[in-house]
């Protein structure tokens, strides 16, 4: 941010705030930033903010966690673009089936937002549903600091990182739902978070489709 | 070398956490005397801040800079008081929570135990969204890594 000059001067009567030297955000070049990490600190704070904002004027738990979910969203989509772009030429495609689309997600999203690999990656041992898949997380990144009241258990603020790989999914053309569940593992993992992708029954059709031709 | 227990004062006086460490080592007192104790502390604690038989002396400043005469540093307040059987050590933030921590009298180097559970207040209870300012303290995690730390003091 230190390239950003201090004194902006505004556009004649529009709200559009350009910089005096008519260097903008998008003039500068995408992959200064990929090596570059943020404060979790600085983080933290802002995500707290983020939660109490998302919680003023809800009526429930589903509907704040609806509302994180959205926020992550458009974060999602704009990040499957940068990650492509970032991949060397050869390999800059998007994923074609859902097991190369959680596997980038398991490994490219996380290791870009969070500096690790997701723990594990699953599809659920349902038969009756095929089409859901499981990212668990031991311990995400965005709880570290975060204690849910007893009277909002049902709460994960995870629900946040849910809507990133939901927006992942929604920008490679995969339509899902992402629900993200606290499963605790006793004192080791009290944490540990299961990120539910629900493809749309499409997407299974079409994944059948693909594998027989 | 013992921890005994751990209270926490808002800056108006109420007492916001209290946890005992370590049956034994002082008497049990009930939630209500725990207040009262909260409370009572915050007032010593604001007259011993104003109590000092030394005239505080400004510091001067550097020659030839223009810079006005700084105020003289406040002085601190009760920071420690020992007993026979206990010891207690008062550690005041910038924006006036007090940390107050029970030791036994031969305990060592309390005020780095202090200063780390500031730090463990600062990142698991203000950085926690469902936490409200100046209220009592709630959070499983600051619990959690807050009793993991003692344990490790005391077993050592």
């Amino acid at each position: 941010m230190s390239s950003l000059p201090s004194s902006a001067s505004t556009g004649k009567d529009s709200g559009l705030r350009v910089p005096s030297n008519g260097k903008t955000i998008y003039h500068r070049p995408l992959n200064r930033t990929k090596t570059s990490e943020l404060s979790q600190a600085s983080f933290a704070f802002l995500f707290s903010e983020m939660v109490a904002y998302a919680q003023k004027r809800v009526k429930g738990i589903q509907e704040l966690e609806h509302r994180l979910n959205v926020q992550g969203h458009s974060i999602g989509i704009k990040l499957l673009d940068l990650l492509l772009y970032r991949e060397p030429v050869r390999t800059q495609l998007r994923p074609q089936n859902v097991v190369a689309l959680l596997h980038f997600i398991k490994q490219n999203v996380w290791q870009h937002l969070f500096g690790r690999q997701a723990d594990r990656l699953e599809k659920s041992t349902d038969a009756e549903k095929p089409d859901e898949y499981m990212i668990i997380d031991n311990e995400p990144l965005v709880n570290q600091y975060i204690s849910v009241p007893r009277e909002m258990s049902q709460l994960n603020c995870a629900a946040f990182v849910a809507g990133v790989v939901e927006g992942v999914c929604d920008g490679a053309d995969f339509p899902a739902r992402v629900t993200a569940h606290t499963v605790g593992e006793g004192d080791m993992w009290p944490g540990k978070t299961v990120f539910l992708v629900k493809f749309r029954s499409e997407v299974v059709e079409r994944e059948a489709f693909l594998a027989k031709s | 070398m013992t921890v005994f227990s751990l209270v926490i004062i808002n800056k108006a006086g109420g007492l916001i956490y209290n946890k005992t460490f370590h049956e034994g080592g002082l008497n049990k007192i009930s939630t209500n005397d725990y207040l009262v104790l909260a409370g009572t502390f915050h007032g010593v604690h604001a007259i011993t801040a104003r109590l000092n038989p030394i005239k505080p002396v400004a510091q001067p400043p550097a020659p030839g800079s223009n810079e006005l005469p700084g105020r003289p540093e406040p002085s601190s307040g009760l920071e420690v008081m020992e007993t026979e059987n206990f010891r207690m050590q008062c550690f005041n933030t910038l924006t006036g929570t007090k940390f107050l921590l029970f030791t036994e009298t031969t305990q060592t180097n309390v005020d780095v135990t202090i200063k780390r559970i500031y730090d463990l207040y600062a990142d698991y209870v203000m950085k926690n969204p469902f936490y409200s300012l100046e209220m009592p303290i709630r959070c499983d995690i600051f619990d959690r890594k807050l009793l993991s730390y003692i344990r490790e003091i005391n077993n050592r």
